[in-house]
């Protein structure tokens, strides 16, 4: 009776242990589906104001926040500041802005960075990076990725710093 | 940080001016709908010339089709562009003018590309009411487009 008793503990054991580490697995696996939902950022090689080439990949292992904007747009310039602030407050966890302007010429560029104190690359854009982007074709529109190269999020329109300052928070807190 | 505070409020300030003055300058009643005009444009008989004032990134990426680029209307060479090219053009042509970079009320090149017209005496000026940008209101609802120079 004992030995019988024995063996029915021992089988629930197994049994809670086999659904446990299955349970594990496919949280493993859902975690991996959801992070490969997520799309690659496109990654492109462009000019900065002084010449240096800028590749996004090379950004990998920090939290990116691309900013599509030009000089001309009044909403992106309304967000540089905030932009700005939130370089330097999260700059040694991990955040990195890079400003892609959509301005025809590097000429308004230039004057624009230094009048904002600008704390962040920028780099000229092209209608390929536009389109390697879904098509870049109102201003501004910011991407979010996250350390592993991966879009997030898109914004698209003038968005409250605050929206960016949370996701930014919980995806330089997640690694 | 004061000093970013103050940039960014003088900012705000005269980005409120600008939208307000790009805002109310053109009246309804010189403005053409994006549906209007799709259908102006898909009939085929009033044949505007439609040139679109906003930057060249933009209009590569998509325009509407037959529309000719001349560059962003709020700076002096996309002005003087756009002058050139309807100075010798009758002054009651149908013309439209668009550009979709922002949103309507902060758009910086429509205003001037209209005033630069009345002021030449175009009497049959249309300037395409895009509300958000082009993407969203022109393309992302199916109404033609081009890419390319």
């Amino acid at each position: 009776m004992r030995r019988i008793l024995w063996i029915v503990v021992v089988i629930v054991i197994a049994a809670f242990l086999v659904r446990r580490m299955s349970s594990r697995s496919a949280q493993g696996h859902n975690a991996t589906a959801r992070a490969m939902q997520k799309p690659v950022a496109p990654d492109f090689t462009l000019p900065q104001l002084d010449g240096q080439k800028l590749t996004l990949s090379s950004y990998r292992g920090k939290v990116v926040l691309l900013d599509f904007w030009a000089t001309w747009c009044v909403p992106c310039r309304g967000e540089t500041p905030h932009f700005v602030e939130l370089q330097q407050k999260y700059s040694d966890r991990g955040l990195q802005i890079i400003g892609v302007s959509m301005d025809d010429s590097p000429d308004p560029v230039h004057p624009f960075v230094q009048q904002f104190h600008v704390n962040y690359p920028i780099v000229m854009g092209t209608a390929k990076t536009g389109e390697q982007y879904g098509g870049v074709l109102g201003l501004p529109i910011a991407f979010l990725i996250d350390r592993e190269g991966r879009i997030v999020s898109k914004h698209v329109g003038a968005t409250d710093a605050a929206v960016f300052e949370k996701e930014i928070s919980t995806m330089l807190s997640s690694h | 940080m004061i000093r970013t505070v103050f940039l960014f409020a003088a900012l705000a300030c005269s980005s409120a001016v600008q939208a307000t003055a790009q805002a109310s300058s053109i009246p309804t009643n010189r403005q053409i709908s994006t549906v209007a005009l799709a259908k102006v444009l898909q009939l085929g008989k009033q044949n505007p010339l439609v040139i679109q004032v906003g930057s060249h990134t933009l209009y590569t990426q998509a325009h509407i089709p037959g529309s000719e680029y001349m560059g962003p209307a709020n700076t002096a060479g996309g002005i003087e562009r756009l002058r050139q090219r309807v100075e010798s053009l009758p002054r009651d042509r149908f013309i439209v003018l668009y550009c979709g970079c922002c949103p309507w009320s902060h758009c910086p090149n429509i205003e001037p590309a209209d005033r630069l017209l009345q002021g030449m005496g175009f009497t049959n000026v249309k300037v395409l009411f895009i509300a958000s940008n082009f993407g969203a209101d022109w393309v992302d609802r199916g109404y033609p487009t081009a890419k390319g120079d």
